[in-house]
């Protein structure tokens, strides 16, 4: 069931496969994240067509099966003119625009936490409408959601297990790779397993920890 | 970049089995996930150290890892213990050990919302302990948890996507397939694209049906 050997010898490609996974995570959390901002100001924008165009985007995003908008990216880049893309660009921006999406939804409940006075307040001072978006409501936003997006950072990176469609080397594919030449399937897929563990567990501890305290201090 | 509807209607026979394949494993693996979900969370809360410790760490682990690899330890690990699986069993389990952390999560925080005094005053009114889970607490939680649990059975039906790989012919697989045979993606992507965004909308527009229901039959039986 268990050899040493092998494992010592998958150890180091799984290491570096797992860097190739938190790091597309990461690029795609920060691209998604200005997305999301985005998508929620729209969202809760007076005007209608704004407003109806925000929420269209995350009917969409979140209706599709992240696999399916993948498989888009990837049959569909080189069909407009763009053959040449990276899988690592491709699985960012997959992932990306799927995560604004989320991300939009989890901000929107944190902008609407903000009282309206401290907007109005704002506008008296004289600051521009990116003015108070980028140093009055996005700072609060995220200190109020910050939970939610640890959870969504979570959810982020099991969902980059479904890279390797656009040809990326991430953690998922690397343990195939392995497995499909060993045979030891249980060995590599628990080690695979044991890895994604590895990183999500301490942010889910950081989530709850947060989300108590967050807790704590409005009570 | 025209549309071709030949494609689609050609392969008619292929796409019905493929979205019957989807709603099968969706619909079967929902009904797991319910009742190991339901199992997990009256476990923890009910059941004592022995029974508690494992079970949270099984659901640390399930959480976080994704989906597909726990589809890859079902499936590929399975003979090695001596449990060949076909592939649609083993989707369907899979998807039932996913979504039954998720179901349990939500069960128990429906568990816990049910004020304490109510199951007391049950106690003093001599309310057996199970007819008080069923009568008080259940009706009252089911209430309270359904947009939460509409909401993870959309979440399982875009899951079903990710079943493609360990190649079950759902829809996904399906359309990928006529796909790569007749070169096109563009008619063959679209209509998986609307095909998910239906099934999802058609499952929250029945939440949200089944919720006004709920709420009304509570507000008739209130006071």
């Amino acid at each position: 069931m268990f050899d040493g050997p092998l494992f010592l010898q998958n150890f180091p490609l799984l290491l570096s496969a797992l860097l190739t996974t938190v790091e597309v995570s990461a690029a795609a959390l920060f691209l998604g994240f200005f997305i999301g901002v985005l998508v929620a100001s729209l969202r809760l924008s007076p005007t209608p067509a704004l407003k109806r165009l925000g929420g269209a985007y995350i009917f969409v995003f979140r209706g599709i099966p992240l696999l399916v908008q993948l498989l888009f990216i990837y049959y569909f880049l080189p069909r407009i003119g763009l053959p040449n893309v990276s899988p690592m660009a491709a699985a960012v921006i997959g992932l990306a625009l799927c995560c604004g999406a989320y991300i939009a939804e989890i901000l929107r409940g944190g902008f609407m936490a903000i009282p309206h006075g401290q907007l109005e307040a704002a506008g008296l001072l004289g600051l521009s409408n990116a003015q108070m978006l980028v140093r009055i409501r996005v700072p609060q936003a995220v200190r109020l959601t910050l939970p939610g997006l640890i959870n969504e950072m979570i959810l982020l990176i099991k969902a980059s297990s479904l890279v390797s469609v656009v040809g990326l080397a991430d953690l998922t594919r690397t343990a195939q790779n392995m497995a499909a030449s060993d045979y030891m399937f249980v060995q590599d897929y628990l080690m695979l397993a044991a890895f994604y563990c590895l990183i999500n567990m301490p942010l889910a501890w950081c989530g709850g920890h947060l989300e108590r305290r967050l807790k704590e201090q409005g009570a | 970049m025209i549309f071709d509807p030949r494609i689609i209607t050609d392969h008619l026979g292929e796409i019905g089995s493929g979205f019957l394949v989807t709603l099968a494993t969706w619909t079967t693996g929902v009904v797991l996930g319910l009742v190991l979900g339901l199992a997990i969370a009256v476990a923890q809360l009910f059941g004592n150290g022995f029974i508690r410790a494992p079970l949270r760490v099984f659901i640390e682990i399930i959480r976080s890892t994704p989906f597909l690899v726990q589809l890859f330890l079902v499936y590929y690990c399975g003979p090695s213990i001596g449990l060949s699986l076909d592939a649609v069993p083993a989707g369907i389990i899979g998807l039932g050990i996913y979504g039954s952390v998720y179901f349990a999560e939500v069960f128990r925080g429906g568990f816990e919302s049910v004020p304490r005094g109510q199951l007391e005053a049950a106690d003093c009114l001599g309310v057996t302990r199970w007819q008080a889970i069923m009568r008080i607490q259940m009706p009252q939680m089911l209430v309270m948890i359904l947009p939460a649990l509409v909401n993870l059975v959309t979440v399982l039906c875009k899951e079903t996507a990710v079943l493609s790989i360990i190649t079950i012919p759902e829809l996904t697989m399906v359309l990928t397939g006529i796909g790569s045979e007749t070169f096109a993606f563009v008619e063959t992507l679209l209509v998986l694209c609307i095909g998910y965004l239906l099934l999802v909308e058609a499952c929250s527009r029945l939440g949200m049906l089944l919720e006004s229901r709920a709420g009304r039959y509570l507000q008739r039986h209130a006071g």
